[in-house]
């Protein structure tokens, strides 16, 4: 049977010198965790199950200094790499595949030019393609967020979620802004609609906090995925324990 | 030497790395007549059936793919790579896959597609690629199509999603397996060693 994933997502700085990670809340920096691909392989010996790269700097300059970092991690760490955070079009996609990348992440991107989600997947295919969503609660709905949660867009994320599944997407990352760096648990309610609504696998993200989030996101949520940042960096959980905990819950997990 | 074949579809710094990091040297090539004497051949890809084909005929890859398997050079193709082996595939019904294995490509149903993460493969039967690899050991896919060879007999390892479908091969001097080894830690390395340590 399919495991369920845990995800570690490395938040990454490019405007230093060679990246660093850092963690945010509820979208804005406070501290640096230590160098990209050093994270990346202490994760993978600890048996993460995938590793998603994040450039908060997003600049054109950054792009470049991904790739170095990329290209880095995957000299050492063999399991699947997924890179996002100013992705733009095909070209930027293909240097970071080339790097080694298996998948990339679009957000802005794709709200802005929804076509993108469509070529991406004919080029490299469905299974290389992620869309992110990060998603705020409204009153009896959710708004789609772009450019890291600084620009709101009128856009109601379950029909944006089975858009981009027509579209080609092959994955949903789907943030909940309410609930990021709060460690106060996944946003259930939000997942698990997501989730149903599509065919293709959610990884669900923001408000880990404790080992019993990641086992409702799975069991209620519905979620394929569970992704945590800061938890992992300074070992508030460490990776075997959580999946030896899920184990014993029932999870199928690796 | 192992030979990676280059035709535009996919992760070949990923393949180049695990080797790299095995002690094995590769050379990754587009040339045909590379190919054709290579002994060691990997044939990665991922990515769709129709583009693949079109490029490997493009490149005049895809008879070099069969003179090098005729002479007996040991192939391992991954993912894409092992599908495009087959006759034909539901995800591109007009096109003709390489026809070296009988047997056809079919999409999943009922279930989400793609297929991404780790997935477990029971093991059939007794393969070199498979050596010192546990039984229900975890791989990492991704994919919505999966293999029906004919012959049953070649089948060395299944996994389960929504159905059991077939996710390692053994023929003569060919292997495929649906998962990526390149991309599943410490066991994935290890079919890769295998690989290597193939005696021609």
């Amino acid at each position: 049977m399919l495991a369920k994933r845990i995800v570690a997502c490395l938040d990454t700085d490019l405007g230093i010198k060679g990246g660093r990670v850092v963690k945010g809340i509820k979208f804005k920096k406070i501290r640096y965790a230590g160098l990209p691909w050093e994270l990346a392989e202490r994760y993978y010996k600890e048996g993460i199950d995938e590793i998603v790269f994040l450039d908060i700097t997003a600049s054109h300059e950054s792009r470049q200094t991904m790739v170095e970092v990329v290209r880095k991690t995957c000299q050492r760490v063999f399991i699947s790499i997924t890179v996002g955070g100013g992705i733009r079009n095909i070209k930027d996609a293909k240097k970071l595949f080339r790097a080694g990348a298996d998948k990339i992440s679009i957000n802005t991107a794709a709200i802005q030019n929804p076509r993108l989600v469509k070529e991406l997947s004919e080029s490299f295919g469905s299974q290389a393609v992620v869309v992110a969503i990060d998603a705020k609660r409204r009153k009896d709905w959710f708004e789609c967020a772009i450019y890291g949660g600084r620009k709101f867009t009128g856009v109601d994320a379950i029909s944006w979620a089975k858009k981009v599944a027509e579209l080609g997407a092959g994955e949903i990352l789907l943030t909940s802004m309410d609930r990021d760096g709060t460690k106060s648990g996944f946003d259930l309610g939000l997942t698990r609609k997501i989730s149903e609504s599509v065919s293709i696998p959610v990884i669900a993200s923001g408000g880990a906090g404790k080992k019993e989030h990641f086992l409702e996101v799975f069991k209620k949520g519905k979620a394929d995925a569970a992704l945590a940042a800061s938890l992992f960096h300074f070992k508030e959980i460490k990776i075997p324990e959580l999946k030896k905990y899920l184990k014993e819950k029932g999870v199928n997990v690796r | 030497m192992i030979t990676v074949i280059d035709y535009g579809m996919g992760n070949l710094r990923s393949i180049e790395n695990a080797f790299r990091y095995l002690g094995a040297k590769t050379k990754i090539t587009d040339n045909p007549k590379e190919i054709e004497k290579a002994k060691k051949l990997i044939f990665p890809g991922v990515g769709n059936f129709r583009k693949a084909i079109e490029n490997l005929k493009r490149k005049k890859i895809d008879s070099a793919i069969k003179k090098s398997i005729k002479k007996g050079a040991s192939f391992l193709g991954i993912c894409l790579g092992f599908q495009l082996l087959f006759e034909k595939s539901e995800e591109a019904p007009k096109v003709q896959g390489l026809n070296i294995i009988k047997g056809k490509v079919l999409k999943f149903k009922k279930v989400k597609i793609p297929q991404i993460g780790w997935n477990q493969i029971e093991i059939e039967k007794k393969s070199k690629i498979l050596q010192g690899i546990k039984d229900y050991s975890f791989f990492y896919f991704m994919h919505s199509f999966y293999v029906e060879p004919l012959d049953k007999e070649i089948i060395v390892a299944k996994t389960n999603y929504g159905k059991v479908f077939c996710s390692a091969i053994e023929s003569k001097n060919i292997f495929g397996v649906q998962f990526h080894p390149e991309k599943s830690g410490e066991v994935g390395l290890k079919i890769l060693k295998n690989f290597v340590q193939l005696k021609c």
